[in-house]
This record gives structure tokens, sequence and C-alpha cells, in this order.
């Protein structure tokens, strides 16, 4: 199911990394963002919201380490932001997409304004389509269930597809094989 | 028709932008569309669609009750109400009372079906489109020209051009740059607005959920920044269970941008926090504008159906010509039509019903199951029924009613077309006794019709009879065609009989609307056809097949004249195409085509009802394949050749551009045959090869196979 996902979500413009452990894919986020250039600087800050991947992460050391980088996600800062990083729930093969609870609003802000999107998801959350999805979110628990697929896109000047219109330029999907392992 | 609109249907034609950007459209949509699909039960897909929403559309007020209880009970504020007035007062009041100044939308064509732009701009809001194509035509103050795609009638220069105004700044043709521009510029109105208004591509009874749809990813941002949303939603778009969320999302991306999923899908329950802390106010609006209206009549409950993905517009050979702006008013193409009529008023759509050329190709990829062509018809015959007929139709009508009078005429017009023939053709055909026009020459009636030639044609005595139903156009004008036919059924040992009593098929009078001169029709020649035992009822032209197999009964039943069901279903079990009929009788061995011919390419059309309705496409070609021709595809062989029986007539500038891109398809295909089984077909496609000038015959299936039978044994 890895291979399809794969192969579907770079279908549609996502760009996928695949880590064994959660170290490996923190030190791949921690050089992108540095070198994309984020920096303590209103429209280069970096949002990373609350998520299963930062369990017994070091924020604090993190955001010291990383200029720009900020835990705390709000409506300024995501606004003020290159790059927003978030957890998904789920993936789906079939259609290369991304599900997540996204009631929390910090999840929406950094999956939403930010330029590029970096979305972290264990290899063992892909499912096989959107029938397998539905058995396992539920509106009873969750007020705003997004489905992402690639990045924000327009085809609405002469049919012409267009990358970022209005969310994020970017997605770039995080796989972790090993989510539960200890903290980086 | 009226002048004005015939202007606006000859400036749309006449727009290269316009019909260079549908046209390239459209063509690529097919060849995207079925990739999209490529692994998927699409029969099957729209099946379960149809049943599920054609379970909520039968019972609203179910939907309704649940759907308020349960949104409700999740924090959401439902308004209900069948009045587009109380909507618009509604909204404004929660921007009152909220102390509202600025709006941002995502899309939502219920909004625009009540105007309410306009309305709250009036009230002192400022309201601001951020779907790219719908802030597009906000900019430029028109409607949408399509459903999904609102400014698809617009060039980059254009736009370039309004945003340069909106902007105060020269800017380029680049896309991506006035992408980029419009991403700028809305991002500070989601961060201002006050207030976030949203449609609903699905509304869930059983957990009140909304579904949001989109690519750009503004409907995240208008539900998730502004402290207010407010979604209108109508009531067709309720599917009773959350599982039902599955089917639809399956086919609406697919179907509406060939997409195996839009960018982003938001499945929003009850008020979720705002980015302040705060718990958003949402308020649902459940708008009902006539569709329980709709859901109570019996024929056009099944356009509640509609997903709105608006695959019908992109499928169909007018609106790629003419476009949204002229082919709707708010809702455009085959379903906008619909929409129209029930939406706004039956009179409303008159023009735009008009349109329709019933080629069939919007059924069959409807995802909702609709059969629009069918449903426009009902729209004609009911505005038929309110309005009456135009008087030149109405004169027409009395004669096709009357056999003896209508076979007279034709025979008449023999004899004083004669003077203006030009080799095979002339001018000015009578058929229906109408003017018609310039693009295509037309054949002459025939000196003999098929009816008088029968008689003279000796034929074995066989025990398997067969009744010819010729229809009007073999029998007066292309005669050969007919004697081709008894020539190839008598090779394979059945008789062939024609009752003289048969008359038109009524065709023409029910794509009018005229039903009750259709239906007059049907009785007459179901009283011909059935005065013989015979096995089978042939004919060679797909429609007048159609209306034998499928029609009359459809005709009586709109009538309410059941008593003429039971035959009239008798006739259809005989009714058989010529193409499937001799396929089959070559299968069986009972008809063989000479061995070993070579006869060169060929390439073939497929006539719209002999390959959407009846569902044949693949024995004529065996047939000719099998005789030795050598088939060569065309680009869009079955798209409709611009005939459309009196629509060439009615519209002549839309019917000529669709021939035009037909004959082109033929010579690209480098066949110096092309063959059809409809002398409807053959008859616009031959007349405007001839005006062409291009050295390619146009051949009914029939002649051709009659030219390879192999000689009879011993």
């Amino acid at each position: 199911m890895y291979e399809q996902f794969k192969s579907r979500a770079e279908g549609v413009g996502s760009e996928l990394h695949r880590f064994s452990s959660r170290g490996e894919a923190l030190n791949f986020i921690s050089s992108f963002l540095q070198q994309e250039g984020t920096r303590n600087t209103p429209g280069a800050y970096a949002v990373w919201a609350p998520g299963r991947f930062l369990t017994g992460v070091d924020t604090a050391r993190l955001s010291a380490e990383i200029p720009g980088l900020s835990f705390t996600v709000n409506r300024e800062t995501a606004a003020d932001s290159l790059i927003g990083v978030s957890d998904m729930d789920w993936a789906l093969a079939d259609t290369g997409s991304l599900v997540a609870d996204q009631t929390a609003v910090e999840q929406r802000l950094t999956s939403t304004l930010p330029a590029i999107h970096i979305a972290i998801i264990g290899t063992d959350r892909i499912l096989a389509d959107k029938a397998a999805v539905f058995t396992k979110i539920t509106p009873a628990t969750s007020r705003y269930i997004a489905f992402i697929t690639g990045p924000s896109r327009t085809a609405d000047i002469e049919r012409v597809l267009t990358i970022g219109v209005h969310g994020p330029k970017r997605l770039v999907i995080v796989l972790v094989d090993e989510m539960e392992g200890v903290a980086p | 028709m009226k002048n004005d609109f015939k202007d606006s249907i000859e400036k749309a034609v006449n727009n290269a932008n316009l019909t260079g950007a549908l046209g390239k459209f459209s063509e690529a949509y097919k060849v995207n569309r079925a990739r999209a699909y490529e692994g998927i039960d699409f029969e099957a897909l729209r099946t379960v669609i149809a049943e599920r929403k054609g379970y909520a559309a039968t019972h609203l007020d179910q939907m309704s009750a649940d759907f308020t209880r349960n949104a409700e009970a999740a924090g959401a504020r439902v308004f209900c109400t069948s009045d587009p007035e109380k909507v618009k007062e509604y909204i404004l009041k929660v921007a009152r009372d909220n102390n509202v100044r600025t709006v941002v939308k995502s899309k939502s064509m219920a909004t625009e079906e009540i105007h309410l732009n306009s309305y709250l701009e009036k009230a002192g809001i400022s309201v601001g489109e951020t779907d790219l194509g719908e802030w597009i035509i906000q900019l430029a103050g028109q409607t949408p020209s399509h459903m999904v795609m609102p400014a698809i009638h617009m060039t980059k220069e254009e736009v370039s051009e309004l945003f340069s105004k909106e902007i105060d700044q020269r800017l380029t043709t680049d896309i991506p740059q006035l992408v980029e521009v419009a991403r700028r510029e809305l991002r500070s109105k989601f961060l201002a607005a006050d207030m976030g208004i949203s449609g609903g591509n699905l509304a869930v009874a059983e957990t009140g959920s909304i579904v949001l749809v989109t690519n750009e990813g503004n409907a995240r941002m208008v539900t998730t920044l502004p402290k207010i949303h407010i979604a209108l939603v109508g009531i067709e778009k309720f599917v009773e269970k959350f599982s039902d969320i599955v089917p639809i999302l399956d086919a609406l991306p697919r179907s509406a941008t060939a997409q195996l999923l839009t960018s982003y899908v938001s499945i929003i329950t009850g008020p979720s926090p705002n980015t302040d802390g705060s718990t958003k106010e949402l308020h649902i609006i459940l708008m009902d504008n006539r569709r329980s209206k709709m859901a109570a009549d019996p024929k056009f409950k099944q356009a509640l159906q509609c997903i709105r993905c608006g695959s019908c517009l992109n499928v169909c050979p007018v609106f790629r010509l003419v476009g949204g702006h002229v082919f709707g008013k708010i809702y455009t193409g085959g379903i906008g039509t619909i929409l129209t009529a029930w939406f706004d008023e039956l009179k409303k759509s008159e023009e735009i019903q008009g349109l329709c050329i019933q080629c069939g190709n919007c059924k069959e990829i409807c995802p909702g199951k609709i059969d629009i062509p069918e449903l426009i018809l009902e729209i004609r015959r009911r505005l038929v029924e309110k309005e009456g007929l135009p008087i030149l139709q109405k004169a027409i009508y009395s004669v096709v009613n009357n056999r003896r009078l209508f076979h007279g005429m034709l025979r008449a017009a023999s004899i004083a077309g004669r003077p203006f023939t030009s080799g095979k053709f002339l001018r000015h055909l009578p058929l229906f006794l109408a003017d018609l026009t310039d693009g295509r020459s037309l054949p002459a009636i025939a000196a003999e019709p098929f009816r008088d030639r029968f008689q003279k044609i000796k034929q074995p005595k066989c025990s398997e009879k067969a009744a010819f139903y010729a229809g009007c156009l073999i029998d007066f004008a292309y005669p050969e065609m007919g004697e081709a036919l008894v020539k190839i059924l008598n090779r394979a040992g059945i008789e062939v009989v024609f009752p003289e009593e048969q008359t038109c098929c009524g065709a023409p009078a029910r794509y009018s609307g005229a039903y009750e001169v259709a239906a007059r029709n049907a009785a007459d020649n179901i009283n011909a056809l059935l005065s013989k035992e015979v096995q089978y009822v042939v004919s060679a032209c797909p429609t007048c097949t159609v209306a034998l197999a499928h029609e009359f009964s459809s005709t009586f039943e709109s009538l309410g004249q059941s008593e003429w069901l039971p035959r009239a279903k008798e006739l259809a079990g005989k009714t058989v195409d010529f193409s499937t009929l001799v396929k089959k009788l070559v299968d069986d061995g009972r008809l063989t085509l000479k061995e070993g011919q070579q006869l060169g390419r060929i390439t073939y059309h497929d006539s719209c009802h002999l390959k959407r309705t009846l569902q044949v496409a693949a024995e004529p070609r065996q047939l000719l394949s099998r005789a030795g021709y050598e088939l060569a595809e065309m680009f869009e062989c079955d798209m409709c050749c611009g005939m459309g029986g009196s629509y060439s007539i009615k519209l002549p500038e839309i019917s000529a551009p669709i021939l035009q891109r037909k004959l082109q398809n033929i010579k690209n295909s480098g066949a110096q045959v092309v063959a059809m089984d409809c002398p409807g077909c053959v008859m616009q496609i031959r007349g405007g090869m001839d005006q062409d000038g291009a050295a390619i015959s146009v051949r009914h299936s029939v002649e051709l196979l009659a030219e390879q039978l192999e000689n009879p044994r011993g």
C-alpha cells in the first residue's frame, strides 16, 4: 500500500520522504526548515502544531536551535509563517490523500496559511481507501475532519493547472515507520 | 426564438476565445475523465449514488428534521426556509447583530441562485468572493458560465486587465503571476473578514455534517478564519448516512475535473474553536426554493440526484460552442436548463431548453443517473401544453398527422424541387415544410419514393417475414437504402413486407414537445406495423427505431393514454435496428459476406440514438470489417453530427459548426469512406462533405453491406 500511496501522492504534486525512526525524520525536518530559510522574521517563521510525533520531544531545545520556529500556533504566527508542520491521522493509498481530525484550530492554521505544509504520518496509518477511513473517523468526536490531497491548486484561468492559490504551495509528506520509539 | 437570443448565440459561436477554450477543454475532459475512472465500475457507482440521493430526495422532510436535530445537538444553528428572501434577511440579520462589515465567501451556487452578493452589498456589507474563478467574475460583474469553472469563458488577457485595475498596477498575462496576485490580495481579505459564507456539497442527515469539496483551500479559510460561518445549503444536497459521503466523493471530483480527489475535503459538524479560543458561530441555512415541489413531481424528482459536477456541460456539443452565458441562467447547460425551469420558472427555460440537441452524451456520463435529455423534452412538452406551439409548427404538424396529405405533399415536393436539383443535391428540401439553410447541400426528394419502388421488387417467398419501417428519409429521400435492406434480408431467407399505412415516427413532433401529434403518429404506426404477421420490425434509421422501441410507450405514458401501452410494447418487442439484425444473421451463418476483399480505409460515425439509446456500436463496425474494410477510427466518433432532426433547421448557427467539426474529424481519419447507420446523419454529413468538396464518400452501412454479399450457393 505504501507504493501505491507514494505514487498517487506524488502524482498530485506531493513530496514524499520516508524514515524508519522519529529521530531521522526530525533531523530531516530540522534541516529542511533551515534550508528553506526559516528565520525570526515575519513571513519566514515556522509553526509546529501539537501532535503524536512531538510526544517526548524537547520542543524548547528545538525552537532554540531553529530560529523562527515556534510551537505556539495562533492566527498571527501562522499567517506570518513560511512553513507549517502538523501530524495527520490517516493516509489513503488509492488517492494519495491525508486525513486528520482538525477540530483544534492549530491543526488547520498550520496546514492552511503557510506556503509549505509538512505533514507527518506513521507508515502504519496508510489505509486502502475512503471506505476504510470512514470506518475510523466519526463526526461524533471530530468537528472538523480534513482531507488533504496534494498542494492547493486551481485551473480557473484558461484551465491551466496552477499550484498554490490560497493554501500551501508545497505539501511535504514525512512518513515515519517507527512512530512509537524513544523520543529523539 | 427571440432575436436577441439568436444574436447571443451568433456572438458566442463567433467568439474564437470562447469556443477555443471550451472546445479544447471538452476534448481533454473526455480523455482525462476516462483515466480518472480507470478501475472503477462507473455503472455500479452511479447506481448507488442515484439510490442514495434518490432516497434523500423522496424523504426530504425526514432529512430536514434529522439534519436539524443532529446539527443543533452539535451546536449549530439551523434555519429552514423555502423562501430566498428569508434566506437573505436571515443572513443580513446575523451580520447586523454581529457588526459584520466584511464577508468572505467560498463558492456557492445557492448564493448565486438568490443573488445574495448584491443584496448584502446594498446593505453596506462588503462581500468578497475567494474562489479564483468567482473572484474573477465578481470583478468583471458577470455571472458564472460554468458550475465548476465559473470563469472558463475568460482569457488570461481579460483576467490580467481586471486584476491590473483592481490592484492599480500593470500586470502581465503570466498565469502563475496572476494567481499569485489573487493569493496576496485575497489573503488580507480572509484575515480581515468578520464572517465567512460557504455553500455545501453535501449535508448528512444522521450526523448534521456539511461537506465542502474544493481545490484552492479557500473554503478551509472561510470556515476557519472569521468568527462566524454561515453555510447555505439547498435541500437537494441531503444524504441520509455519513457513509453516503463515500460514493459521492468517489464520483464528484472524477466527474467534475477528472481528479481522483480534490485537494481539500472538509467535513464540518457543529462549530469548532476560533483562532482566539472562542467557539465559532455556525449557522446552517437549509433552502428549499421549489426543490420540494420538484421532488414531488414524478418526472423531475430524479433531478435532485444531481451532485453538481458539471459533467453534463463538459460533454455537450452545444455547450462547448456557446458556453454558459447563452446556455443557461445561473445554472448552466443541461442540468442548468432543468434547474432554471424549476428554481426560476418554466417560462425562463423556454429559450435555453431549445438548445438541447438530444444527443444523449450527458445521460451517459451523469453520475446521478439523471436522464437529462428526457427531462428537457418534458420541459418542452409542458411548455407546449402551457403556451401552445408556434403557428408555423402547428401547421406543419397538422400535415404530419394526416398521412395521406403529408405523403402527398412530399410527392409534390419531388416534382416542385426538380428544377433546382444540382446533381444529387438541392438547396431547399421541404422536409417538414420548413426553410433550410446554408452550410450543407440537401438531398432531392426522390422521384419515386421507396413505397412505390417496393412494389416492383421481386422477392422470394419465405416463411420468415420482417416488416420494414422505412421512416420519412428513406422512404422519400433515400429509397435506395430501403432497396439495399430488402436485398440483404432476402439473401438471408427473410421476406420483407412494407405496411403502406406506416407514417412519420413522430420523433420531430416529440422533440418539439408536441406529444399529442407524436401520439397520433405512434397509434397510426402501431396499427400499420402490427397488422402483418412478422417476426421482426426492422428499421435502418436509429431515430425511428428508438421511436418504435422506446418512445411510443413513453409518449403514451406522458399523456396518460395507457390503453395503447400493451400494443406499443408488443411492437417494441419486435423492433430491431438494421445492424443488430444483420450481425445476428451473419453470426447464425444465414448470411455470408464476400471473403478476402480489400476495400480500403473506412471510418465509422456513431449516430446518437444508435450508440446511446440502442447501445449498438460494435455490430456495424464488425460487419464492415468483415466485408473487407479497414477501420480507421476518427476522433470523437460518437459525437453528434449536428443534425438532430429539425434542430438543424431551427438552430443552423449551432448545427453548422458542429457539422464542421465532424467533417474535420472524418477527414483527419484518412479514410475514403465514412459509414453510418442513420439516414439523418447521412443527410447532414453527405451534404456537408458535398459543400466541402473532399473526396470522401458518405454511406449508410446498409448500402455498403449490400454491395458485399456473397452470391448464394448453387
